[in-house]
């Protein structure tokens, strides 16, 4: 495959890049990426790896645009209020980047869709809201043994970390199951710092170009904590747990199964800031 | 004992972990808690000691995205 001096203009600043160069941009051109919900996360993961030249992106999404999604969905606008989220992403990612093959499906991840969706893809974005679908990607990667770039945020905080199934930390070695319902506040009711978002889902794009280039460090075996209100990053140090029901030395799940539905969360009451 | 708490020095009663996350008002099912760098399960938070110079992270659910 080669690119034409269009492309060759278009991805300049990167192929300048030793890191990338014109090798490193026909690795992007050759990549399929999975984003997991065209949200709050996924707006952002989206539109940089669109720009970037990633060659197929593929979107996971069931729900409409709402008003509600505007302050920090950015890859919608407001004439695609009760729209389709995955066909407004589609849109403005095609407007960006005709070069990109964005595949859509207008459906929820779940066990009977999961780990087929994530088998045809090279690296996995969760930009999910809800703990059963959180924990459902990290074992569909589990499974299908696929890098995943996790992300979450609520209120003021932001968190990302990277997994490469087997090799490093899951999320369940950390957080084995999702919280019992009923004990955590909704999103709606915590709310969100929009901006946050945007901070936080391009981490995770750049975590996802890293893997495809195969540069630098991945953030495995660690969690990259944000507080937008003291702009302060920090990094736990996480590592494989032998006791983690998935990837551990005695594992009990073993297949794919749907948690019941929970409210996101949460830091409900406590006195660490 | 001086203790670091999510990277935070502070000053606590000698205790279990379980009693700090009572003293705390946080809920043992909202968090994951990891020891001087290696996680501890829930069933052991009870019968965990806090010993001087320990290095606790409480890791609390987040799970927005959209």
């Amino acid at each position: 495959m080669d690119f034409t001096d269009e492309q060759i203009t278009r991805y300049s600043r990167h192929i300048l890049l030793p890191e990338v160069g014109g090798k490193g941009q026909k690795k992007l051109a050759k990549a399929r990426l999975l984003i997991v919900g065209a949200g709050g996360l996924g707006s952002p993961a989206a539109l940089y790896l669109a720009a970037a030249g990633v060659g197929t992106l593929g979107l996971i999404d069931s729900d409409a645009v709402d008003l509600s999604n505007l302050q920090r969905q950015i890859i919608h606008h407001t004439p695609d209020l009760g729209r389709s989220k995955v066909l407004s992403a589609k849109e403005k990612i095609r407007a960006l980047n005709p070069d990109v093959n964005v595949v859509t499906y207008e459906d929820r991840l779940l066990a009977r869709n999961a780990l087929e969706l994530v088998r045809g893809y090279d690296v996995v974005i969760d930009g999910v809201d809800n703990f059963p679908a959180k924990f459902l990607i990290n074992d569909a990667c589990y499974f299908a043994e696929k890098p995943l770039v996790h992300g979450g945020i609520l209120r003021f905080d932001g968190r990302v970390t990277t997994i490469l199934p087997k090799k490093s930390a899951c999320y369940r070695c950390v957080f084995r199951n999702p919280p019992p319902p009923g004990l955590v506040a909704s999103c709606q009711e915590a709310g969100v710092i929009g901006v946050l978002a945007g901070i936080i889902g391009t981490i995770q794009a750049t975590e996802a170009l890293k893997l495809v280039l195969g540069i630098g460090r991945p953030l495995t075996d660690r969690m990259l904590d944000f507080d937008a209100r003291r702009t302060a990053f920090r990094e736990i140090k996480t590592r494989r747990n032998p006791n983690c029901p998935l990837c551990g030395d005695h594992p009990t799940i073993t297949e794919l199964v749907d948690h019941e539905e929970t409210e996101c969360a949460v830091k409900v009451t406590s006195d660490i800031s | 004992m001086v203790v670091r708490i999510n990277g935070k020095s502070e000053e606590i009663q000698g205790t279990t972990v379980l009693d700090l996350l009572k003293a705390k008002n946080i809920d043992p099912h909202m968090v994951a808690v990891e020891l001087n760098d290696k996680m501890l399960e829930r069933d052991h938070l009870a019968t965990t000691a806090v010993k001087e110079g320990d290095q606790l992270e409480f890791l609390f659910y987040m799970g927005g995205g959209r």
